[in-house]
């Protein structure tokens, strides 16, 4: 069930990466080199599904297994809710040598009552894992029985840790929400203008950059699948009139899948870059107005992005004498790479070099024509190569994920989180704003003149200055 | 003394434990050179790892044998093989700590049985010490992993000859000690004229400091070579009564005699650890602690007004928990509320009613029951429970992810001890005072009959 289930993602007709392979690549599936024992890094599938689903910030997500799986990392993501706290909690079987023997299964429907007796939540979301998986606990069949007897929804998440990579694990959580949630609500105010934004986890709060902007256009956001979103939003989210699917490769399968049981279009987007967020707004307008929605909208939105564009170029070349000339090397494969380097070169910033990780063929290419002569591109940097890279000076801050915060910090190098555990956002206009301005800051701090002070003494703790006093 | 309640219950919410593979990792980075490896999912090693980072701010060498589905039902030898020359190659550490996890447990793999042929057939494995420990998720929380990858240390890595050498003293500290702890202590020992060998030795690679260049094993650390001079010691001291266990060990190993001290936080456990240095040393108590100690009971005297009758809620793994009720009660305080993740039998001694072995729900009723607290001493995820209850949280075992510097604390002997009680007291007074939080009470009391 689950093996079908996994070869069916990996060969993704809407994926441009998997189109552009050859049979036996495809074959081979997708993150399939990541699992190398002893040099792998990374999350598992059902941390990635986790993750996809977890921002159901209404609903109770219990996680069936031994602690490890929730108790070293509940309440570690920084997806941000507009009410509801419920989903911050951690929930857990937390199965012991002796469940373990007897299997899981009695104790899983009674961690599912309690929950559900307890705090009155909506939904329940079960997740699967390695351990529970192995000793065939079956959570589908708990999960239809305690639905029945409890009277609401308790959706199995099947993508135990072992199925494969944390990409994969997104993909799972989406094909949990086709199954089980997607269409099992009807809404009763379904309108022209409504749209769903798939792969928007509202990480510090970035949702809440992009909604002001549908808003001046009179686009309603259904469901965002799952930044912030209420079980409900995400159960009637079938009757959206168009769809915007970010974070591209994590949401691709739900969109087609939408796409074709709902006949919801989408329009593959970003919202990290000025263009981008022009382009994907613009994309989303069109495919509304194709559907049925008011022409003017398409004027609107002209007029809108002219007028934000005009005001974010504004504000972003204010920092230019502070930040031309400076050298940045980027290292991430979340936010698009390309799409941030045009910022930079704009305010005079020089690239000299990006990592093309995770990004599409079109990405890579963009990327490179950006980046010109003085820059490069690249798939992986080792730590100790970077680490000599800052250390000789090479850039003058590092742009990149919490993995290689210390491979900067430790070379007394600037650095500036760019990745999921981020606490700016930076999505929209005004993010991309407020991401130079991070960069400004951290850069221009005078802290880094004071931490480069070399130690006064030599190798053997020799003062090197003769004394000063007479 | 404490009723120890362990209920068992179906549904964990806002989980304390922390997971034992975890333990035995940290544990492990207290060895020079060393590079922890699990013998799980990448998972498991992926949430290890961000949680040590993020508790540490440092990096955090940490890999995984990536178990997949098929290779689960096959069994993982050639995994951990790979996983080990992998290692080997790339980052060349002196020391490999094998952890297994729930995975592997479950599916009952011979992982030491397993290792023994791969050492066997592998001569590239012949310069680094692997070391297995049996770590499943299932059984126990991070002192557990901990005291099991100490013990497994103890068993697997070589001793030299048994030539006693009297200016030496193993130290077995607790993971609850902080590497600003282990370096107060190392002060301390040295003062007496002793050289420690402390297994683990945080200290040397997460005290936050600035290698010369990049090292992707740990940073510091105690040494192979003089892990295998402890035989030569007159005296091992372990530190927290899950260190019992591997102190036993190495005194059935080599020999050496073993003082076990419940904790080293607080004027009595101090005042044990100062009086078996001198006698190991054969030299008098050093006058800077003899100040010391004279300052300790003077903060003593100026803190308990801060302490007297204030009501704690305390949450930790099991010598942590320990560590800290016994100091606050010696103020005066009261533990009200009680959670640790183990039934450790020593914690019948516990200064409170009850201890429940939960997670930080039980807390938060505990609390509940109790008819408020003034103070919360937890980890960092009891932050949305202090939330909740508008209550002070002061940040104290693993995870603490949200303050600076809590593992460099130093809240070992008389002068750490000191300084504990100033900043308790002060979370204390900014808790509010004891009067109104009395009428509170009282009035909530009224409201309620």
């Amino acid at each position: 069930m689950l093996k079908q289930k996994v070869q069916e993602l990996m060969n993704e007709p809407g994926c441009a990466t998997n189109q552009a392979k050859s049979a036996a690549e495809k074959k081979r599936g997708c993150g399939a080199k990541g699992l190398l024992p002893g040099a792998a890094a990374g999350g598992c599938a059902y941390d990635g599904a986790k993750i996809a689903l977890q921002p159901i910030t209404d609903a109770v997500h219990l996680v069936h297994g031994p602690l490890a799986c929730e108790g070293n990392s509940w309440d570690s993501r920084n997806a941000a809710s507009s009410g509801c706290t419920l989903y911050r909690r951690g929930f857990t079987t937390d199965l012991s040598e002796l469940d373990i023997i007897h299997g899981g299964e009695r104790k899983l429907y009674q961690a599912i009552r309690a929950a559900a007796e307890r705090f009155w939540p909506p939904a329940i979301f079960v997740y699967q894992t390695c351990v529970t998986a192995l000793i065939g606990d079956d959570v589908e069949a708990v999960c239809r029985e305690a639905s029945k007897r409890l009277g609401l929804p308790v959706i199995p998440v099947v993508a135990p840790g072992f199925a494969g990579s944390k990409n994969l694990g997104n993909r799972l959580g989406g094909e949990a929400l086709l199954d089980h949630v997607i269409g099992t609500v009807e809404p009763e105010d379904a309108g022209p203008n409504d749209i769903n934004i798939l792969g928007e986890y509202n990480l510090a709060g970035e949702l809440w950059q992009i909604r002001p902007l549908l808003d001046r256009l009179g686009i309603r956001v259904r469901a965002c699948i799952t930044g912030d979103s209420r079980y409900v939003e995400v159960a009637s989210a079938h009757r959206a009139r168009a769809a915007i699917m970010l974070c591209s490769q994590a949401m691709v399968t739900l969109a087609r899948k939408m796409r074709e049981r709902w006949e919801i279009p989408y329009v593959e987007g970003s919202f990290y870059g000025i263009q981008d967020t022009s382009d994907t707004l613009r994309g989303v307008v069109r495919l509304l107005v194709d559907r049925g929605a008011d022409p003017d909208l398409l004027t609107r939105a002209d007029a809108l992005v002219a007028e934000e564009e005009r005001r974010a170029w504004a504000r972003l070349e204010s920092f230019a004498p502070r930040l031309a000339g400076r050298k940045a090397l980027l290292y991430t494969g979340g936010v698009k790479s390309w799409s941030v380097v045009s910022a930079l070169k704009e305010i005079g910033m020089e690239v000299i070099g990006t990592s093309v990780r995770k990004s599409t063929s079109e990405d890579k290419e963009r990327a490179k024509a950006l980046l010109g002569e003085e820059g490069s591109t690249f798939d992986a940097i080792p730590n100790a190569e970077m680490y000599r890279m800052l250390k000789a000076g090479e850039a003058d801050i590092l742009l990149s994920g919490g993995r290689t915060q210390f491979v900067a910090l430790k070379s007394r190098t600037p650095w500036l989180d760019i990745n999921q555990e981020r606490h700016h956002a930076y999505a929209g206009y005004d993010g991309m704003v407020e991401l130079v301005r991070q960069i400004d800051l951290v850069l221009n701090n005078p802290v880094w003149a004071a931490v480069r002070r070399p130690d006064p003494w030599d190798a053997d703790g020799r003062p090197l200055e003769a004394p000063s006093w007479l | 003394m404490a009723l120890i309640v362990s209920l068992p219950k179906p549904l964990s919410v806002s989980p304390l434990k922390i997971s034992a593979p975890l333990g035995g990792a940290l544990a492990f980075m207290g060895l020079d050179g060393c590079l922890p490896l699990f013998h799980g999912a990448q998972g498991c090693t992926a949430f290890a790892l961000v949680a040590l980072v993020r508790h540490f701010r440092e990096a955090i060498p940490l890999q995984t044998t990536a178990m997949d589905e098929i290779t689960t039902i096959l069994g993982g030898m050639d995994n951990v093989e790979q996983a080990l020359l992998n290692i080997t190659r790339r980052a060349n550490p002196k020391v490999i700590g094998l952890l297994s996890t729930a995975l592997t447990e479950t599916r009952g793999e011979d992982m030491e049985g397993d290792l023994r042929v791969i050492l066997g057939r592998n001569s590239e494995l012949a310069g680094v010490a692997v070391v297995p420990a049996t770590t499943p998720d299932y059984d126990g929380s991070l002192e557990t992993g901990w005291s099991k990858a100490v013990e497994a240390m103890i068993r697997w890595l070589p001793q030299g000859p048994q030539v006693p050498q009297a200016e030496q003293v193993n130290i077995l500290p607790g993971s609850h000690l902080t590497p600003g702890d282990i370096e107060e202590l190392r002060a301390i020992v040295e003062d007496f004229g002793l050289e420690p060998v402390i297994l683990p030795d945080l200290s040397g690679a997460l005290d936050g400091h600035l290698p010369s260049g990049w090292v992707s094993t740990t940073l510091g650390g105690t040494s192979l070579e003089r892990v295998g001079r402890m035989a030569r010691s007159p005296l091992t001291i372990a530190i927290g009564e899950h260190m019992r266990g591997p102190a036993e060990v190495l005194r059935w190993r080599t020999g050496v005699p073993v003082l076990v001290l419940d904790r080293i936080i607080g004027l009595d456990p101090v005042d044990r650890l100062m009086v078996a240095l001198a006698n190991v040393s054969g030299r008098p108590v050093p006058l800077r602690y003899q100040r010391q100690r004279s300052q300790l009971i003077d903060a003593m005297l100026d803190g308990q007004f801060a302490f007297a009758g204030r009501r704690i809620a305390l949450a930790g793994e099991p010598d942590l928990l320990w560590s800290m009720g016994r100091l606050v009660s010696e103020m005066g305080a009261r533990v009200v509320a009680a959670t640790t993740t183990a039934a450790a039998p020593f914690l019948a001694e516990f200064p409170a009613e009850r201890v429940i072995v939960g997670d930080l729900d039980d807390l938060d009723e505990q609390i509940t029951e109790a008819g408020g607290c003034d103070l919360l001493i937890a980890n960092s995820n009891a932050t949305q429970l202090a939330a909740r209850r508008g209550l002070a949280l002061f940040r104290v075992g693993f995870p603490v992810f949200d303050r600076l510097g809590v593992a460099q604390r130093a809240s070992a002997g008389y002068r750490g001890t000191r300084d504990l009680i100033f900043t308790l007291a002060g979370a204390l007074a900014d808790a509010g005072s004891h009067l109104v939080t009395e009428h509170r009470h009282e009035h909530a009391q009224a409201t309620a009959g």
